[in-house]
């Protein structure tokens, strides 16, 4: 996984609440066997209208913001399906930050094993940064808990574990598998109904 | 103080870690299907990894799957997802049940079914409607494809304690009003994401006289409400169940010994509670673009209040003010792990029998799993829908996500019994109404929604 520490980068909002995975990724890209690829599917639905052109009007589709890296978004981001599929295409497309009122617990997971930094901040500090120009840049310093915009220093809460895995970029069944004996103690205890 | 249901359970799987952090938890069931493994698998291969647990892991191929001619799939893509599952199960040496297998179905209906699903449980699956297994008193939640592969490496999984929420159901339900429509009053009532961060535990007068497929249904959608976890305490409902099933314990004594530990303490031992008197819900109907948007079957449809609200509507090309019963509806779908098992087909049928389908409705039937469809089939259920003009087709996951043939074509209106009403869930551009199965038959012979307690004798 790709450790993230400071970023600076360029932002894309899609304000509306609740955007879930389907909107993310829609169902019928979900039949690939691999991670990869997912990118140019990202909000399908969304960005290319009905004979298949990109719409003009969707912000993705925009030409000065092909190169941003931080998604500002409404309220309980990534609901509904578990897909990590909606992860891989926001990576893939480039996305590094999210910045929402809040996340599914599921897609937040997902978030975590895939080096996307998902940042929770209040709506008026969202509305303020939606309304930055496509090449005002901002920063988000993670060991600081900061995003840094312009003069603008707003801070923000994540969990110690999770923040240690972004910075650290590492692989986790590597780290659970030094349990082992942990794990195999438990298996040893645990009631087994025959 | 207490401890609740979930706080019993959870304590009991702590393998390494304190509370305050994320913990490793043990997983006692792992249900995998075929669009949430197959990179979990790559990365079990690339990293020279096997599958710890084969005996705590189960496989089943639903989302793909036609419903009709199952054998022969014409999608390349599709196939391929099909076959590598297949590959997969032989090379780590999982069970799997296959297409065309008695057991196979929608992995959340055959979890259960089988009796894999069982009190006492971590149960985990790469679905967010892992949630519906929580109706047994299990912890179970949906995992994303790197937790699968955590999963299957490991058997365990890194998660940080939620908070816990009792939701007491009290009051009789009316004759007529389902307990799907208690899940989805919650919602609308609630919002789309009061749930999250939360292991929500159903309690109550209500739930205790709930059948276990009812008890599943409102777990089920438990996430659509932002919670992961659903949970119920386990009873003699839930024993009674279980009992004789294909993977339950064969001395149940014992087991049911062990699982009678599980129920929470006090009320007072939950972070939040909401109470909520069922004895007064109307059936719900949803009319806009996620769950929370949906009213009283005899109720106006809301206001626009923000862009959001707006923004369903015209996906909906529904106007405020009118009623929910003027929605007109042109193809209903009765399936899903929401409301796909032998009792929503019933129900369905009870309502179906003796009527014809309207003149411009498509129906289709969908069982949850190949029992499902041969228990109706027995009691000629099958008959009574096909003589209504409904089309009875194989069991799968079918239009519920539409990543199969099943697709509800564009700017059809469409009553199905399950989970989620989302743009595009059911095929491009199709509108979604979210209902119990009883309503979703009866729209098909009205052509739009009734408040079917008034109109039991339709």
């Amino acid at each position: 996984m790709e450790a993230i520490t400071i970023h600076k980068g360029t932002t894309i909002p899609l304000m509306n609440n609740n955007i879930d995975t389907d909107q993310i990724i829609p169902k019928q890209f979900l039949k690939n066997i691999l991670k990869v690829g997912y990118g140019q599917h990202l909000f399908h639905d969304w960005r290319f209208l009905d004979d298949g052109t990109p719409n003009p009007d969707f912000i993705l589709n925009k030409e000065e913001r092909k190169n941003a890296t931080i998604l500002i978004s409404g309220d309980n981001f990534g609901c509904g399906s578990s897909r990590e599929h909606a992860a891989w295409a926001l990576k893939d497309w480039g996305f590094k930050i999210i910045i929402a009122g809040g996340y599914s617990d599921i897609f937040f997971m997902n978030c975590t094993k895939n080096g996307i930094l998902p940042i929770i901040l209040p709506q008026s500090v969202r509305n303020t940064l939606a309304q930055l120009a496509p090449d005002d840049e901002i920063t988000v310093d993670l060991p600081q808990q900061k995003v840094i915009c312009r003069d603008n220093v707003y801070s923000f809460e994540i969990d110690a574990t999770w923040k240690q895995k972004f910075i650290d970029g590492i692989d986790d069944i590597e780290l659970t598998l030094k349990q082992e004996e942990k794990i195999r103690n438990f298996e040893k205890n645990m009631p087994v109904f025959e | 103080m207490g401890k609740t249901l979930f706080d019993k359970l959870w304590e009991k799987h702590v393998v390494s870690g304190e509370e305050g952090e994320p913990q490793l938890i043990y997983v006692d069931l792992h249900l995998v299907h075929e669009v949430t493994s197959p990179q979990a698998f790559e990365g079990l291969r690339t990293n020279k990894r096997t599958v710890r647990r084969p005996d705590r892991t189960f496989a089943t191929m639903d989302h793909n799957v036609p419903t009709k001619d199952i054998f022969n799939i014409k999608d390349q893509i599709s196939r391929k997802q099909i076959e590598t599952l297949r590959a997969n199960c032989k090379e780590f040496g999982l069970r799997l049940a296959d297409m065309g297998n008695e057991d196979q179905g929608i992995v959340h209906v055959i979890g259960p079914q089988l009796g894999l699903t069982q009190p006492g449980e971590i149960v985990v699956c790469g679905d967010s409607h892992t949630a519906t297994h929580g109706a047994f008193g299990s912890i179970a939640f949906g995992i994303g494809t790197s937790e699968v592969e955590h999963v299957l490496a490991t058997q365990t999984i890194w998660q940080l304690k939620p908070k816990t929420m009792g939701i007491h159901l009290y009051g009789k339900l009316q004759e007529g009003v389902a307990a799907k429509d208690i899940i989805m009053a919650l919602i609308a009532q609630n919002g789309v994401d009061f749930g999250t961060g939360y292991a929500v535990e159903f309690f109550g007068e209500t739930v205790k006289q709930l059948s276990m497929e009812n008890r599943m249904t409102i777990c089920n959608m438990a996430i659509e409400g932002g919670a992961k976890m659903g949970m119920m305490r386990p009873d003699q409902t839930t024993f009674d169940y279980l009992k004789g099933r294909k993977y339950a314990p064969k001395n149940m004594d014992k087991a049911i010994e062990y699982w009678k530990q599980f129920y929470t303490d006090d009320v007072a031992d939950y972070d939040t509670v909401i109470e909520f008197d069922v004895s007064t819900l109307a059936p719900y109907v949803s009319w806009g673009t996620n769950p929370s948007m949906a009213v009283p079957v005899n109720a106006t449809l809301p206001k626009i209040t923000d862009m959001n609200v707006q923004r369903a509507y015209d996906y909906m090309d529904l106007k405020p003010s009118i009623k929910a019963t003027d929605i007109p509806i042109q193809w209903i779908f009765i399936g899903s792990c929401t409301n796909g098992r032998l009792a929503d087909i019933q129900e369905a049928a009870r309502v179906m029998k003796g009527h014809h389908i309207a003149k411009n409705v498509t129906a289709w039937i969908v069982p949850g799993s190949r029992t499902v469809k041969n228990e109706a089939e027995k009691l000629g259920l099958d008959q009574i829908f096909k003589d209504a003009g409904c089309e009875w087709r194989e069991p799968g996951c079918s239009a519920c996500l539409a990543m199969n043939p099943d697709k509800i074509p564009a700017g059809i209106h469409c009553a199905s019994t399950t989970n989620r009403n989302f743009e595009g869930r059911q095929g491009k551009d199709a509108r979604t109404h979210l209902a119990s199965p009883a309503m979703v038959a009866a729209a098909a012979i009205h052509g739009h929604f009734i408040d079917i307690r008034q109109e039991e004798a339709i």
